[in-house]
Parts: C-alpha cells; sequence; structure tokens
C-alpha cells in the first residue's frame, strides 16, 4: 500500500473507501446521466456494478477517478471530500487508486513493461526497485514473453491484461475497473477475477464496472445495478 | 508496490519463476512520445534566431569597444587655432602658441600644423587647384598626458596669458556625439537580441502547447496514473530545453565560424573601424546554449501550466 498522501487534502481513517452522497452527474450542456445517487463502499469491500450501456456506469467511475466532478451532491474518497477538490491535489489521490480504463489508456511509444511501470515511475521509484515485481506481474498476466512489444504490437486481450497489471502494480486501496475483462477469454477472466479478489483479501477496495454478469455472479460480490442514472438497491450475487 | 508472493495465489508457482534470470529491460525511454514531425523546424528556427542574437551580441560589444576608443583618443588630443596678431604671421604665431602650450601641465606635445600639412589633410577633398589660394586656419595638434590631461580651460589660459589669440577645441563635442551614436548602437544591438530571445520564447511556448494539443491522450494517461502538473510540464520543459540547447550550439558555432572569418580577413584591427571584432568577442557567444536552453524551460513551463490549469477540477 502506498504512503498517505502527500497533499493538501486531510484523510482521515474511515471503514468506508468511497461514499457519495445524492450525486448528480451530466456532461456539459447535456441532461444528467446520474441521478442522486447513494453509494457507500466500505473498505475491503468487492463490489460489480452492472447496468445496460448508457446506465452511467463509465461516468460514475469517471466521478471516482476524478476525472469528472459532480453537478449535484458530495464525493468522499478514504475520507476526504472530493467533491470540489483542487486539481494539484488530485494526484495523491489517484496514486492511492487503481484504474483499469475501458479504453486501456496504454502508451504507444512505451513496451509493456514500461506501461505496467508506469504508476512506479511517476512517483519517482527507481527501476532496479520494481523490475522484477513489474516482470512479475506481467507473467503473471500472460505477457511474460510480451514485456517489450509497443501496445500497437498486442492484441485486444493483451492490452486489458497490460492496463489491469498497470492498475494493480501499486497495490492500490482503491481498484476501479472499466469492462476488465471485456476482451479476454474466459479462463483469462476468471485468473483476473481471481486476481482483483486476491487484492481485495489483502484490504484494497474493489469497484468493477462490468457487463458480464455471469462473472459478477461467480464471483459472489455485492453487485450494483445502474438504470437510467439511478443505482437500484444493493444485491448480493449468487455465489 | 504489489508483491505477488505476498498474494500467495494458488496458480502461481512462485518458486519456479526463477527471477533472478529476468532479463530486465535497460535504459528508460521518455514518458512523452518521440519528437514530433514539426521538431527539427522548430530547432531549425531556434538556431537561426541564436545565430542572430549571437551577431547581435557581438556587434554590442564591437561597437562599445569602439566608441571608447574613439572617445580616448579624441580625449587625448586638442586642437587650437590660432590668430595671428598684427605685425605677426601665421607661422610665427602657431609656433608660439605650440611652444606655450608644451610646457603646461598634462600636456605630452604640441606642435604646429604646418600650411603643408594642412594641404596635405585636405588635398584628398578639395584637389590641388584651388589649395594654394585657400586661407587656410593656422593649427596647432596637441597631445594631452593619458592620465591627468590637461583641460581646454587650463589650455586657454596659457595661451591668453602668452598673449595669444587663439581657440582651443578638445574635441568635447565629437566625442559626445561619438559616445551617443555608440550607445545608440549599443541599444539597437541589444534591442535585437531580447527580441530574438523573445522570438524564441514564442516559438518553444507555441511547440508546447501544440505538443499537448497533440498529445492530449498522453497527458490523460500520466494524469489518471498520478503524474502532477508540474512533473508533466517539466516533460515538455526537459524536451524543449534540450531542443533549444542543441540549437543554440549550434547557432552559436555558426556565429562563431562567421566572425571568425570576418576577423580573419580584417586583421588585428578587425573588419571595420566601425566594428572591430576582436578574438575575444567569440567568448560571448559560449553562453548561448546555456541561455536558449533557459529561454526554453521558462517559455515551456509557462506554456504548459497555463494549458494544464486551464483544465483545472476536471482532472
Amino acid at each position: 500500500m502506498p504512503s498517505s498522501p502527500a497533499s493538501a487534502v486531510e484523510t482521515t481513517a474511515t471503514p468506508e473507501t468511497v461514499r457519495l452522497s445524492g450525486v448528480g452527474f451530466g456532461y456539459a450542456g447535456a441532461p444528467d446521466v446520474l441521478r442522486d445517487v447513494n453509494l457507500i463502499l466500505p473498505r475491503g469491500s468487492f463490489h460489480f456494478l452492472t447496468g445496460p450501456s448508457g446506465a452511467g456506469k463509465s461516468s460514475l467511475l469517471r466521478l471516482l477517478t476524478l476525472a469528472e466532478r459532480p453537478r449535484k451532491g458530495t464525493i468522499r474518497l478514504f475520507g476526504a471530500d472530493v467533491t470540489q477538490i483542487e486539481r494539484r491535489d488530485i494526484p495523491a489521490f489517484r496514486r492511492r487508486m487503481g484504474v483499469v480504463f475501458q479504453e486501456f489508456h496504454l502508451l504507444d511509444h512505451l513496451s509493456a513493461f514500461e506501461n505496467a511501470a508506469l504508476p512506479l515511475r511517476l512517483t519517482h521509484q527507481r527501476e532496479a526497485a520494481y523490475a522484477a515485481d513489474v516482470a512479475e506481474m506481467l507473467k503473471w498476466v500472460g505477457l511474460g514473453d510480451r514485456m517489450d512489444a509497443l501496445p500497437p504490437a498486442l492484441s485486444g486481450g493483451e492490452k486489458q491484461r497490460l492496463a489491469i497489471a498497470r492498475a494493480v502494480i501499486t497495490r492500490p486501496g482503491l481498484i476501479v475497473a472499466d469492462e476488465p475483462t471485456g476482451s479476454v477469454d474466459g479462463v483469462m477472466a476468471e485468473k483476473l477475477l481471481r486476481l482483483f479478489q486476491s487484492l481485495n483479501r489483502l484490504g484494497a477496495t474493489v469497484l468493477i464496472a462490468s457487463h458480464d454478469q455471469a462473472l459478477a455472479e461467480r464471483s459472489g460480490a455485492r453487485v450494483l445495478r445502474l438504470d437510467r442514472g439511478r443505482l437500484a438497491p444493493t444485491e448480493r450475487a449468487a455465489a | 508496490m504489489i508483491r505477488l508472493s505476498v498474494l500467495r495465489l494458488p496458480s502461481l508457482r512462485l518458486s519456479s519463476l526463477g527471477l533472478s534470470g529476468l532479463r530486465l529491460p535497460s535504459g528508460r525511454p521518455g514518458l512523452l512520445p518521440p519528437a514530433a514531425a514539426g521538431e527539427p523546424w522548430l530547432m531549425t528556427v531556434i538556431a537561426v534566431l541564436c545565430f542572430l542574437a549571437c551577431l547581435a551580441a557581438v556587434a554590442a560589444s564591437a561597437a562599445d569597444r569602439a566608441a571608447h576608443g574613439w572617445a580616448r583618443q579624441l580625449g587625448s588630443e586638442a586642437t587650437v587655432q590660432v590668430r595671428p596678431r598684427v605685425g605677426e604671421t601665421g607661422d610665427t604665431a602657431a609656433a608660439r602658441a605650440a611652444e606655450t602650450l608644451a610646457g603646461v601641465d598634462g600636456v605630452e606635445e604640441a606642435a604646429a600644423l604646418s600650411r603643408k600639412d594642412a594641404e596635405d589633410l585636405l588635398r584628398p577633398w578639395l584637389g590641388d587647384a584651388v589649395l594654394p589660394d585657400l586661407p587656410l586656419p593656422h593649427l596647432v595638434t596637441v597631445r594631452l598626458k593619458a592620465d591627468a590631461p590637461a583641460s581646454a580651460v587650463t589650455l586657454s589660459r596659457a595661451l591668453a596669458a602668452a598673449g595669444l589669440d587663439a581657440t582651443v577645441d578638445d574635441h568635447s563635442l565629437w566625442r559626445g556625439e561619438v559616445e551617443r551614436s555608440a550607445a545608440l548602437i549599443t541599444t539597437l544591438a541589444g534591442a535585437a537580441f531580447l527580441a530574438t530571445a523573445f522570438a524564441a520564447a514564442a516559438a518553444i511556448a507555441y511547440a508546447t502547447r501544440a505538443g499537448l494539443a497533440a498529445g492530449r491522450g498522453v497527458i490523460e494517461t500520466l494524469s489518471l496514473n498520478g503524474a502532477t502538473d508540474g512533473r508533466i510540464a517539466w516533460l515538455f520543459q526537459r524536451r524543449f530545453a534540450l531542443l533549444a540547447a542543441g540549437a543554440g550550439a549550434i547557432g552559436a558555432l555558426l556565429a562563431a565560424l562567421l566572425l571568425g572569418f570576418l576577423r580573419f580577413l580584417g586583421g588585428s584591427g578587425g573588419l571595420s573601424q566601425a566594428l572591430p571584432i576582436a578574438w575575444g568577442d567569440l567568448l560571448l557567444l559560449s553562453p548561448c546554449p546555456l541561455l536558449a536552453a533557459t529561454v526554453a524551460l521558462l517559455a515551456a513551463r509557462f506554456a504548459a501550466m497555463q494549458v494544464l490549469g486551464s483544465a483545472r477540477g476536471k482532472g
């Protein structure tokens, strides 16, 4: 777990990693895509976020990653109110998160190894200190022989696994993943799910947005359902 | 940092991984994509600007040196015009004035200018035809001591005391004009230097903005992975500072070659007395790469932080 962020924003010890209260959100010039969302993710919890396309899943994740600001309501992360967070304070929170983007957000000019190591490099860690861990992680996600490959040379599934490796390499306190198994086969999807579960057992709070209802049910995690911008009551997936 | 050995994943047999045998990639590529297509052109533009700035700096230095030399030369001499009294020839009056002035403190040497010498001075301008009939003033040239030169007032008093009707010209009017002209040339050269530096800064700021716009996806990825605005700005600063340093070195080298060639052609006096180039002037060019890099650092920082700051609150 990374050390506490050197930020002007104070965080307090809290049993909740995420708390959204009455959150409304919409993109500029467009109607709300999220309406009155109330959500609590206790520390160490594991949730799936499901819902049809356009339900607002990605928008909700963008709010959690501080890529957007809500129109209404408040957002608390790691006990701190981040609703109107200053831009300069955002990196400290992002370093406590691991985010898997639907579009992968890989750097095409960097090798798979360098992409996976990016969050570590951005915290000025020496390569010698993390190289073995990055290599091991890439091996584990099945990219051990693709460490030098550039993202354009990777398949969709490989890109997705690389994005996941990068998201979890810092062992973040909050893992947010948008369709992390959308481009991989069933075997790899199960394997990646086990990785998220393992990190969850180590204390990470995990929220996965996915269309894969079956995977959500097999995970045994709580399932949150978004429908037309509103969050349906929480249910636990069938084990 | 995650340690998979800590996870104890059932499917992961760490003992068989043989981590010691893992090949670790050597060297680290930059976080920004390789140079954009326009950067060689930017480097060319900055090199040309640095070349011009170097020429302007040397011109300013040479003009200043020339002006000081002329002013020093003018200040070390005085010219006295003697008007003969009734019953006295001009040459006699001039000789008497020269003798009088030679004994004044602060005078190194005083000599009457003969009519022949005066005609020799005028001949290139007027020709031989009119010189014999031309009334010429009776002049005495005075060389003053460099360390404690006699003033025009002192010379006038000495001449008056000797009963001579004379006017002393200590060249102060010319000296002032020369110094003002040199100051103007130096100021203009300095302004040209600043203008080229500003143009270089503007080009770099524009390139930084273009780089930020083109690399929006990269910047978003860096930002979402925890990079601060300062770190992202530094990536651009470093890139453009290195580019500007290289361009500055090229510009300075080209300027040094040109100035060295001119100095070689002009000999010890330089190519022109108005702009005497000295070998030492080439030392002025040595800070060019550093100055160019500094300008680039500041311009890129300003532009990057402005662009990134405009996204404040959007993450």
